[in-house]
């Protein structure tokens, strides 16, 4: 009994940090509207400031006084941030705001390792909750207490500050109805700084908390963050109270899960996320959602299939790719063929956040399920080549239905939160379930044919198979399917009220997505000969997001040049530096910024201004990116 | 007119938000080719009659029939299906497709070919949405982008994709807010035109006055839920409670009518 009560007291220290780093990314979106994906490096660089100041300051401010001054530090840092950045794209997409808070997480975990160094570390005591107490035999650590006294006392301080101040009072308007606020003559500028700082604050502060229990280490900011997006999915994006209580359940769920299934402790905390979403998609806290902003905004020329002479042009290109093995080495082979991949790859989570508006931060979880799926099939049951091509892809598609069935009942940043979550689940039973996918060794000799086996003969393939999935993918834009996606982006209210089902039609199009992506992963398993958990990481997920996004988010198939241009850049910088993440991040933020219509977007855009010309120009036409006034 | 079967029959509707009351037993019958306009000040529950009509709110009591049919409780795609075109307050269409393909949707969707992936959507009842387009006299813009239209322009392409199911009622919710009083006349006179045609039922909401004595055949008065006048626009205008409520003294109306009439 007395062991059951400890791993409860566990479970609810936990949760602390995690009501601190939850509360204040509902904070900052209740009134910026912005879901802060740096939020979880803001609590990493809590913790390495606060590791710091602990160990080299110690003297002059106490250990105390460190860790508070750690999280006023990087508040300041987050101001820096606020003005320099978001203020930028306060009236963005939704998806730039999340790529650009997801670019500087990027850029803060190279950072860490480049100032900090790669190694953990190991922080000090807190003076006076050094020990534990015995609790019937077992020991309860006296800072665990300490944590746990302090959740509602921040609980209570922030409702204090909500309630009684003027500031207070002025966030939560701008909560309700910033515009109105702004009407009124408060200056909005300050309003959101300010917001912006506290909730980094308490995010720091989270971090900053952590380093008596924890060692710090650079990948601490990806796992709060999905634990966070959990949290507010379950709690209610928004409420301060939400975060609170779903904090101490998905703590309690976790460390009671590790009781029931060692193996994979997320499962549990993933079945009650399922149900509070079915019957409460808003979260148990939170309101119902207002209608999302429009994604799409920044160009309006209609779709078209391409031209005849296009349509030369393009099978023009691909002979020219095909042509690639007659004058290249093995080398070049390899890395076309890659490309090839990730355009298939990238096609497919195109095709849903162009056409479906659904901007999923967690593809990479069904291009690994195919490439696990193509392992597990070729090393278990033996099956040669072709049947696992084909086969390998059906695990992407089987978690495509079972994960999209749940993320299609969301949109807009719920949606992105969901899958990005959905994707670290599916991550981490890879990485944990060693019995069948090998753990972190993952699955080696996955060894295409002997038909296929040559640099040349793969690329073939590959490049054969990606112009397919190009084809089959424009040809659904373009079918009444295609229209009807476009449809449920566009207003949802009006295609209801033409018959269409939106949630079922955005259900079909993730799993065609998640198939399709499948299919890209199955042969990147073989191009590898090998799966591992990082063929469906975080980082995969962001790469298909920047090559959508360098393509133009509002194109037919600009992912296709925008594949071929990341995917070259990004391998050739790979062997230039070692800051990859960082010029990767930097990249990311700067196209947000200055480049929001991609590669194929700009150059449409162009076209459609030229052949517009001799009417007056559309107004709708000039970029709807503004800055915060 | 008389003769025509009952369309719509809506029995003992009631709704509340909380303590407020939006509707509280209205009753109300429409008939094939009729067209009835719902007026009160705002409150009323204009919206909310016609957000159950619609499917988008369950009322707490009351049903509403379709030719007999009961649709309370039904999805508002389910009562698309129905029968029942609608068309919103601030417009609501599809901005980055072309005019043309916002009613090719409509009626792809109509024909049940939606999970089509394979067809090629510019050849889908092309010719059907071209007609619509021209019915309602957007012909010529059939190709321009829909994010383009001025707003007038758009409460016409959403009548046409209103119609696209060959409706047998259309719910037009505040049809010509935000138009110019010549487009209003003009557009209203299109709806009579094709409702009188194709004997379809129209409920609409207006604040419009001018719009609704010309164009409606009855008139229901909603106040505070409740419905407190029905009958032909000269006796709704003659109501003494709907001109305290409501109307106001009406001279201004009268005084233009009967220049409009000696002019």
């Amino acid at each position: 009994m007395a062991f059951y009560v400890v791993q409860f007291l566990t479970g609810l220290a936990s949760a602390a940090a995690l009501f601190l780093v939850a509360s204040g990314l509902s904070i900052i979106f209740g009134v910026t509207r912005i879901v802060n994906f740096a939020h979880g490096a803001f609590y990493m660089l809590g913790a390495y400031v606060a590791f710091t100041l602990t160990e080299r300051f110690s003297g002059a401010l106490g250990f105390w006084g460190g860790i508070v001054v750690a999280a006023l530090v990087v508040a300041a840092v987050g101001v820096l941030v606020e003005m320099v950045l978001l203020r930028r794209i306060y009236h963005a997409p939704e998806l730039f705001q999340l790529l650009a808070t997801f670019g500087l997480t990027l850029m803060v975990e190279d950072l860490v390792v480049l100032i900090w160094g790669p190694d953990d570390l190991v922080g000090r005591r807190a003076p006076g909750f050094r020990g534990a107490i015995d609790f019937f035999g077992q020991n309860v650590p006296s800072y665990d207490l300490f944590l746990i006294a302090l959740g509602p006392v921040v609980l209570g301080v922030l409702w204090l500050l909500f309630q009684r101040t003027r500031w207070g009072i002025l966030v939560r308007a701008a909560t309700q109805d910033r515009d109105m606020v702004a009407a009124l003559g408060v200056n909005q500028k300050w309003l959101f700084t300010s917001v912006f700082a506290l909730g980094v604050f308490l995010a720091a502060l989270g971090g900053a908390l952590q380093i008596p229990r924890d060692a710090v280490n650079h990948a601490m900011d990806l796992r709060v963050i999905v634990e966070v997006f959990v949290v507010v999915v379950i709690g209610g994006l928004g409420s301060i109270i939400g975060a609170f209580v779903a904090a101490v359940l998905v703590s309690e769920l976790n460390a009671f899960g590790i009781l029931i299934f060692p193996k994979i402790s997320i499962i549990l905390v993933f079945l009650v996320m399922a149900v509070v979403l079915i019957v409460r998609p808003w979260g148990l806290f939170g309101k119902p959602e207002a209608p999302a902003r429009r994604t799409p905004g920044l160009t309006v020329n209609p779709w078209r299939p391409l031209t005849s002479n296009e349509r030369l042009a393009a099978i023009a290109a691909l002979i020219v790719a095909a042509a690639l093995p007659f004058f290249a080495g093995n080398y070049a082979l390899t890395v076309g063929s890659e490309i090839a991949i990730f355009v298939i790859f990238a096609a497919s989570l195109h095709f849903l956040m162009s056409v479906g508006g659904l901007a999923s931060f967690g593809h990479a979880a069904y291009f690994g399920l195919g490439a696990y799926g193509v392992a597990l099939l070729a090393k278990l049951a033996g099956l040669p080549m072709i049947a696992c091509l084909l086969l390998g892809p059906l695990l992407g598609l089987a978690g495509a239905a079972v994960f999209g069935f749940f993320a299609v009942q969301l949109s807009g940043v719920y949606f992105a939160m969901l899958t990005l979550a959905f994707a670290q689940i599916v991550w981490s039973i890879a990485f944990q379930w060693v019995s069948v996918t090998g753990g972190d060794n993952g699955i080696l000799g996955v060894w295409p044919s002997s038909w296929a086996a040559s640099p040349s003969h793969f690329y073939w393939l590959s490049l054969g198979i990606a112009a397919l999935a190009v084809v089959i993918l424009r040809i659904i834009v373009f079918s009444p399917f295609g229209f009807a996606l476009r449809a449920t982006r566009d207003s949802p209210l009006r295609s209801e009220a033409i018959g269409i089902n939106g949630k079922r039609i955005q259900w079909t199009a993730f799993v065609i997505a998640g198939t399709v992506a499948g299919l890209a992963g199955a042969l990147f398993a073989y191009l590898k000969g090998s799966v591992f958990p990082d063929n469906m990481g975080i980082s995969l997920s962001v790469d298909a997001l920047v090559m959508v996004l360098l393509g133009g988010v509002e194109t037919v198939s600009g992912a296709v040049i925008g594949a071929i241009v990341y995917k070259a850049l990004n391998i050739w910088l790979i062997s230039k530096t070692d800051l990859s993440k960082l010029v990767l991040g930097a990249f990311v933020v700067l196209i947000v910024v200055a480049f929001p219509k991609g590669i194929v977007g700009t150059l449409e855009t162009i076209l459609y201004r030229r052949r517009k010309s001799t009417s007056s120009p559309s107004p709708i036409l000039t970029s709807r990116i503004e800055t915060a006034e | 007119m008389s003769m025509a079967p009952t369309l719509l029959s809506v029995e003992g509707l009631t709704k509340s938000y909380g303590g407020v009351h939006a509707m509280r037993g209205v009753s109300f019958e429409l008939r094939a080719g009729e067209i009835l306009a719902l007026i009160g000040p705002n409150g009323a529950g204009k919206s909310t009659c016609f957000n159950v009509l619609n499917g988008q709110i369950i009322p707490d009591s009351g049903r509403v029939r379709l030719l007999g049919e009961e649709t309370t409780g039904k999805k508002p795609r389910a009562i698309w299906r129905m029968g029942v075109g609608r068309t919103f307050q601030i417009t609501a269409t599809f901005p980055t497709m072309t005019v043309r393909e916002n009613v090719q949707v409509a009626l792809v969707s109509h024909g049940r070919q939606l999970f089509n992936l394979w067809a090629s959507t510019a050849n889908q009842a092309r010719d059907e949405a071209g007609r619509l387009l021209d019915l309602v006299g957007m012909g010529a813009y059939a190709e321009r982008p829909c994010g383009e239209l001025a707003y007038g322009d758009l409460k016409r392409l959403e009548l046409a994709i209103a119609l696209a199911n060959q409706p047998k009622l259309l719910l037009m919710d505040e049809p010509t807010a935000g138009m110019a009083p010549r487009e209003r006349i003009e557009l209203m006179r299109l709806t009579a035109r094709i409702a009188r045609e194709q004997s379809i039922g129209v409920l609409f909401t207006e604040h419009d006055m001018d719009v609704v004595f010309e164009h409606s055949d009855r008139i229901l008065v909603l106040n505070r839920g409740t419905l407190i006048a029905e009958g032909s626009p000269q006796e709704v205008r003659g109501n003494a409670q709907v001109r305290a409520i409501y109307l106001g003294d009406g001279l201004l109306y009268d005084a233009r009518h009967r220049e409009g009439a000696s002019a």
